[in-house]
């Protein structure tokens, strides 16, 4: 399993790679794993849209269930990711890469800290049966 | 081999049916409504029969065997159900009749409404719901109307516990409330922490599924009810897992506000192709007033003589109505044949037996397979369809290798909250034979699982058509054989 260094992660399995006041969200490689074939992602929130920690921001759907994911911090988004609509199957092959799924400005830098780093996520994995 | 569709089959000229010469004028349509192609397919009546017979012969029926689909209770349906379903004077009626004309009916409607009240606890009972998900848009929309009658506009959440059924949530978010899921504890009870951390005057209720998904009762129900109602909410109970209490819990001795019941699952009616479901709604008196339109009712009371007037009532701050006519009376004749062929102590038996039989099940299997939450169980378990040493197989795995041994696989990936779910549910009609030779098919998978795991990955072998591409069928949604053209 993948847990690259660099990003910060929730229990619920989302990612977040942070740069400066902007941060890139998606889920993670466990979290594709556990999902299995992903069929159907859509993106629940639009461009310029002010969000709330822990709004639902897309869903995902695979041969085996369907899953929201959220956002764990607050701000506005910049961007999302347009290509998950037709290619979700980029969520299985890319979870750190190309399936990202909305950009946003941070609104708190406070909320950042209750986010885990790799090492912590991966020990929180393994935890969680198999 | 698999069956062509029938439009393979089709044979250019071939017909089934001779129509007469008319016996009436001719009437042109407009050109407008003309159309120059409509591809049916051209086959004989006798062509048309032996491809659905074959079609039916490939279908999986609890008929046919065990169908422990945890969940849903597929139990056997009693053939006696059809005998009375078909009386003349039941299946011959309609539903504009004149009520005084389908007085026998409304007797019987009557008396469901009334022996549903009895075995759950319940003020009032509507039949009308079309089937369970509809019950439950039922009693959450008398949720809001209950709220809104008060005056109490800011109750805009639903609790619901991440063991309930999941169209718990889509029937609360359909409703137009706002879902908020509650954890469940180490022992599968919700979480009663949480609950009172989240039980506020912004929350319109709770639905609750007992026992749960996990097929475990929850031990603080009548705590986790006081909660809710102390916060000015009302509980919901999911009624679908019903045929664990029969005779011996009545919900509505809980503290539960409304259920509904799935007469196609507690009750022997028909469950999936066999027939529409029917979803009954109960309610406590303080809801009794916000049912369906119309109730079955007692016009004028029986005398000396004469047997009572039944009729329909409007309650007078119903709801409105949920669906066409009456409800789905065929499952009434059903269900109420079902109930005064048992009796209490019958019923009570139900329940016991299926919860015996689901711990049976649970007993042979527990060495194999991982029980997530170590209990005893009520009318279905759910198991880990996996093992830490064998990484490969997987749920999916082990449910489509029941398939060569001709068993219908139990529930698999639900509940969300166990890995690899398996969640079955054998019912009460099965008999010891059957629970054993589902036992040993089971403890046979789990043995192959580690010695010819690729049975597994490849499974099934034995069955007409083998391992479904399940992505493309998520992905590629072509449904026709033909499109009509474009105009």
């Amino acid at each position: 399993m993948n847990v690259p260094e660099n990003l910060k992660y929730t229990h619920s399995d989302e990612w977040l790679a942070i740069d400066g006041n902007v941060a890139t969200l998606g889920v993670t490689d466990y979290a594709q794993d556990q999902l299995s074939d992903i069929v159907f992602v859509e993106i629940t929130v639009d461009k310029g849209d002010s969000i709330k920690k822990l709004t639902h921001v897309a869903t995902i759907e695979s041969v085996k269930a369907a899953a929201d994911v959220n956002s764990p911090i607050s701000g506005k988004i910049t961007e999302v990711n347009e290509s998950l609509s037709n290619n979700p199957e980029l969520v299985n092959n890319e979870p750190f890469g190309k399936a990202w799924m909305i950009k946003l400005e941070i609104a708190d830098q406070a909320e950042l800290s209750s986010l885990m780093d790799a090492k912590a996520y991966a020990e929180y994995c393994s935890t969680r049966g198999h | 081999m698999t069956e062509p569709t029938i439009y393979e089959l089709s044979s250019p000229g071939r017909t089934g049916v001779r129509f007469p010469e008319p016996d009436v004028p001719l009437t042109h349509l407009p050109q407008s409504l003309m159309r120059e192609q409509l591809p049916l397919p051209e086959l004989s009546e006798m062509d048309v029969i032996r491809h659905f017979t074959h079609l039916s012969s490939l279908n999986y029926c609890i008929d046919g065997g065990l169908y422990p689909l945890g969940s849903c209770t597929m139990k056997y349906n009693p053939k006696i159900n059809e005998e009375t379903a078909r009386l003349e004077g039941f299946a011959y009626t309609h539903p504009l009749q004149p009520e005084v004309t389908i007085q026998g009916n409304l007797a019987l409607m009557y008396d469901l409404q009334e022996t549903l009240k009895e075995v759950a606890g319940f003020a009032a009972v509507t039949l009308q719901p079309a089937a369970g998900a509809q019950g439950e848009f039922t009693g959450v929309m008398i949720i809001r109307d209950y709220h809104r009658s008060r005056g109490d506009a800011k109750r805009t959440k639903i609790l619901i516990p991440d063991s309930a059924h999941g169209t718990n949530p889509a029937t609360s978010a359909m409703s137009g409330f706002e879902v908020v899921a509650l954890p469940s504890d180490a022992r599968g009870n919700v979480d009663l922490a949480k609950l009172r951390e989240v039980c506020d005057d912004t929350v319109a209720g709770l639905m609750l599924t007992n026992p749960n998904t996990l097929g475990i009762f929850d031990e603080n129900v009548v705590e986790v009810i006081n909660i809710v109602h102390q916060a000015g909410g009302l509980v919901y109970g999911d009624g679908a897992n019903l045929n664990a209490l029969l005779g011996i819990v009545r919900p509505g001795d809980l503290g539960i506000d409304i259920m509904h019941f799935n007469l196609h699952k507690t009750f022997s009616t028909p469950h999936g192709g066999g027939g529409p479901g029917s979803g009954p709604v109960g309610v406590a008196a303080h809801l009794a007033d916000f049912l369906p339109t119309p109730l079955v009712g007692i016009l004028e009371k029986a005398t000396a003589d004469l047997p009572p007037l039944y009729g329909f009532i409007k309650p007078p701050k119903s709801i409105g109505r949920v669906k066409s006519f009456f409800g789905q009376f065929g499952m009434f004749v059903r269900a109420y044949t079902y109930i005064r062929m048992h009796g209490p102590e019958g019923l009570r038996k139900v329940s016991e037996y299926a919860v015996l039989n689901a711990n049976y099940l649970l007993a042979k299997l527990g060495d194999a397979y991982h029980l997530p939450y170590k209990r005893t169980c009520m009318h279905e378990f759910v198991v880990e369809g996996c093992w830490p040493d064998i990484p490969d197989v997987h749920a999916l795995d082990i449910a489509k290798r029941l398939m060569d041994y001709k068993f219908h696989p139990p529930t698999n990936y639900f509940p969300l909250i166990v890995h690899e779910a398996l969640m079955v549910e054998p019912t009460e009609t099965e008999s010891k034979q059957s629970l054993d030779a589902f036992a040993e098919a089971l403890l046979a998978i789990a043995k192959e699982a580690r010695e010819t795991p690729e049975l597994l990955k490849e499974a099934p072998h034995d069955t007409p058509i083998g391992r479904l591409d399940e992505v493309k069928a998520a992905k590629e949604l072509v449904l026709c054989c033909w499109l009509p053209e474009e105009n």
